[in-house]
């Protein structure tokens, strides 16, 4: 029994192991946390490269410095990269490395699963950016519209690339979400009732129920998209009867509740941070989470929004309008209640809750422009020029980045027992308010004044050249805030100041145990009787210091990165266009799946 | 070792009280209906805009189809049987019924492999027309299912041969049971809507 498990006696120190190996097969939640967040940190500097590229292309009319074909390669890994390797595995990240540290947990549910995930994203993403490589990198728009994705036309290797990596990462996504749905209903310490979890737990339990729904109906469009162009099946070929709408349909169902399952962790962590820097519980804690819930729920029924220009008819725009304007409701209380929480509370402008608060305004900025293109008649105006381009970056630069950001200030002391220095921090983020808003305001007006999206360039007589120079200028100065932070990272692991338990004076579990926490998280924890049981009694000695008891935790695996590279191989293979390849793939993933499961590390 | 222990481990303190395998494996089987659930829709979305033949009425051959789903639902039966006889201890009803669940399982993958070898020489295939291409992927994924299933039986299968399969795995055969009901009733689902409903 237990001859696998790694034993932690009391006064050891085995969260200690060092070397290469040793991160290869790790199964630790806070390991896996800190490899996701710097993959996706290594992608989001690729993807706003790419966007800086684009900025240069279109800073002035006629522009040669990237031909049409690149533009199109850079746009659309552009919206990719963000979305699936940077929007997606950073709030995962967090999830690994906060979610069982809020509820008093040792480790996720399936610490292998963890790495599993992991290493399908690392090797998804290399893949999908390999394509670079071979000048053949995904052309067609991050949502792939058919007829345009099908053989016909796109005969390249572009759309390929893009339909077989997003089918590799997808998995790694779905395998995250029963992950944390798993840890976060099961592993509560004694006391952590729901209605008592923090609200980042929350998100992130509503974010992976999105996630695990989502994500198989976009792996069914991919699917067909890769048999239409591998095998070929005729499930976007009209020729043969398919329906052009179908992936429309199929994509967007996924597409819209993706919209949440980017923007809820970034609620998540706003709703933790504020109360911190306020010095007072969130306001109306069980309407913000009841809010959060909704957003889940109603965030399904508005997918079609995204197609009134297809015309639907009536009935159909009537329903999706009326849904949509609906789910402005929830997210409306949501801001509302950040607001009151702030109010008259003794604020801190640290830079966790300087983010916070551009987080408030710019998010509410894109969501009144999301309201405008709710509504059918305005949206057939707006759909596929810059002003559709403003509202999304609006949510996901001023919601999603602003939050996450917030979330590394915040959580950096807990996660490498040093502080991210302030002033530094201070640039970032007044580099980021304006040099944001620089960039996506005037993308507002540049949509209105007709300037469509994804096109290379304009020509001079349409009058865009001031408002796009000062968009690119903007995108500049967001990307020297970028550069500010990664200086600020690197100086802070070895200069910063030494942060202590809970710098900040924080309610949540994670700030009582040390930082960086040992490998069992917690020596022991009193049951938990608070929404805030750092403010309410419970105290740094009650958790740390050596545990009284020996610990078993789950020992290390290299099955989980074979098994990733075996899922990637046979995802892979289907691109050879004949059957056997994928089959004797998906033999090699069965055959460490078996070994998996019989390997005797989680076994009792 | 009895507490604070490892947190994945079944004998162990949960929240909830359900156990963190069990519970995990009911979430993958709710992600995996939405996959079913997109492919039968895009069936049906497609039923009747085939724009030419061989169409559903020309191939389905409704009573080889009933004969197979009749197998399929009795191999639940069986995993009930060798769910029951695990939890007993009993080795021999563990052999029997697990092979025997396997064995239905197999039955009904021979069903498929004719069934579909018919429609290729009756000039469906997967390029034919949308009811081949949406007909071919939903059941060809569906019949993978199947195939994984009767892996996972057999190997439980081996491991009692092996007599490592006692009371105490009970847990194991649920979970492999629970996913063999699953993929039971996805087939209802399928069998229903592709080929009783016209």
């Amino acid at each position: 029994m237990a001859t696998a498990e790694a034993t932690i006696q009391s006064g050891t120190t085995a969260g200690s192991k060092t070397g290469l190996w040793s991160w290869i097969t790790t199964v630790d939640h806070k390991r896996i946390g800190i490899m996701y967040a710097v993959t996706a940190l290594v992608w989001f500097l690729v993807g706003g490269l790419e966007a800086l590229l684009i900025r240069i292309q279109l800073a002035k009319p006629e522009n040669d410095f990237l031909s049409a074909d690149v533009y199109n390669q850079i746009f659309t890994m552009h919206g990719t990269t963000m979305i699936f390797l940077v929007g997606m595995p950073i709030a995962v990240a967090l999830f690994n490395y906060i979610v069982p540290l809020q509820i008093g947990a040792r480790d996720v549910a399936f610490p292998r699963l963890n790495a599993l995930s992991y290493w399908i994203y690392l090797f998804g993403g290399i893949f999908m950016n390999v394509s670079f490589l071979l000048g053949a990198a995904p052309n067609m728009g991050w949502f792939g519209y058919t007829p345009l994705t099908t053989e016909m036309y796109s005969p390249g290797l572009n759309a390929d690339f893009w339909s077989v990596g997003l089918q590799i990462l997808g998995i790694a996504s779905i395998m995250g979400g029963v992950n944390f749905i798993t840890t976060i209903i099961n592993l509560r310490a004694p006391g952590m009732t729901l209605m008592r979890m923090p609200l980042f737990t929350w998100m992130a339990l509503v974010q992976s129920f999105l996630v695990i729904t989502a994500l198989p109906v976009f792996a069914v469009a991919l699917f067909f998209l890769s048999f239409d162009r591998f095998y070929g099946t005729t499930f976007y070929n009209t020729m043969a009867g398919g329906d052009p709408f179908l992936w429309q349909h199929l994509f967007w169902i996924f597409g819209h509740p993706e919209v949440y399952i980017l923007i809820l962790p970034a609620f998540g962590i706003i709703s933790d941070v504020l109360p911190s820097f306020t010095r007072k519980p969130l306001f109306g804690y069980n309407m913000v989470v009841y809010s959060g819930v909704l957003i889940g729920f109603i965030g399904w029924g508005v997918w079609a929004h995204h197609m009134f220009a297809t015309g639907m008819g009536p009935i159909a725009d009537s329903f999706f309008s009326i849904a949509t304007l609906i789910i402005a409701i929830p997210t409306g209380v949501k801001i509302f209640n950040w607001l009151a929480t702030m109010w008259g509370g003794t604020i801190r402008f640290n830079t966790p809750m300087l983010f916070c608060i551009a987080l408030v305004a710019m998010f509410t900025i894109g969501g009144i422009s999301g309201v405008h293109h709710g509504s059918p008649p305005a949206d057939l105006h707006q759909t596929d020029t810059y002003y559709v381009v403003a509202h999304f970056h609006y949510v996901l630069f001023g919601g999603l980045i602003m939050g996450l950001f917030a979330g590394f200030y915040y959580w950096f002391p807990k996660v490498t027992g040093r502080m991210l220095d302030e002033k530094l921090g201070k640039w970032n983020f007044w580099l980021f308010v304006i040099g944001s808003n620089m960039t996506f305001f005037p993308m507002h007006f540049a949509g209105l004044l007709g300037m469509p999206r994804r096109i290379f360039t304009y020509a001079e007589e349409l009058n865009l050249a001031t408002i796009n120079q000062i968009i690119t200028v903007g995108g500049f100065l967001t990307g020297v805030g970028v550069l500010v932070f990664a200086w600020n990272v690197i100086r802070s692991l070895k200069k910063g100041e030494i942060a202590g338990n809970n710098p900040w004076g924080s309610h949540t579990l994670e700030w009582a145990t040390t930082s960086p926490p040992p490998e069992y998280n917690f020596a022991e924890l009193p049951e938990i009787r608070t929404r805030e049981p750092l403010w309410d009694g419970i105290s740094s000695v009650d958790v740390t210091g050596p545990p009284k008891a020996p610990i078993h935790m789950p020992s290390p695996s290299f099955w989980p990165i074979l098994t990733a590279a075996s899922i990637n191989l046979a995802l892979i293979l289907m691109m050879t266009e004949k059957w056997w390849p994928p089959v004797l793939g998906v033999a090699l993933v069965l055959l460490c799946v078996i070994n998996w499961a019989y390997e005797p590390a989680s076994e009792h | 070792m009895n507490h604070a222990a490892a947190a994945s481990s079944d004998h162990h303190y949960t929240a909830t009280g359900l156990n963190t395998f069990k519970l995990g494996f009911w979430t993958l089987i709710g992600s995996e209906s939405l996959f079913f659930a997109s492919l039968i829709s895009t069936y049906m979305v497609y039923k009747g805009e085939s724009v030419r033949g061989p169409f559903p009425s020309d191939v389905f051959n409704i009573p080889l189809t009933s004969f197979s789903t009749f197998v399929l639902l009795m191999s639940s039966l069986m995993m009930v049987l060798a769910l029951a006889a695990v939890q007993r201890g009993d080795r021999k009803g563990s052999l029997l019924w697990l092979f025997m669940t396997a064995l239905f399982g197999s039955i009904f993958l021979g069903c498929q492999a004719y069934e579909f070898t018919h429609f290729y020489h009756a000039g469906l295939t997967l390029g034919t027309n949308v009811f081949g291409s949406s007909f071919f992927i939903l059941t060809g994924f569906h019949g993978a299912h199947v195939l994984m299933g009767v892996i996972w039986l057999l190997i439980l299968w081996v491991q009692a041969l092996r007599g490592q399969l006692g009371a105490k795995d009970a847990l194991t055969v649920e979970v492999a049971g629970l996913y063999w009901h699953f993929v039971d009733i996805v087939w209802i689902a399928i069998f229903t809507l592709i080929y009783l409903l016209d």
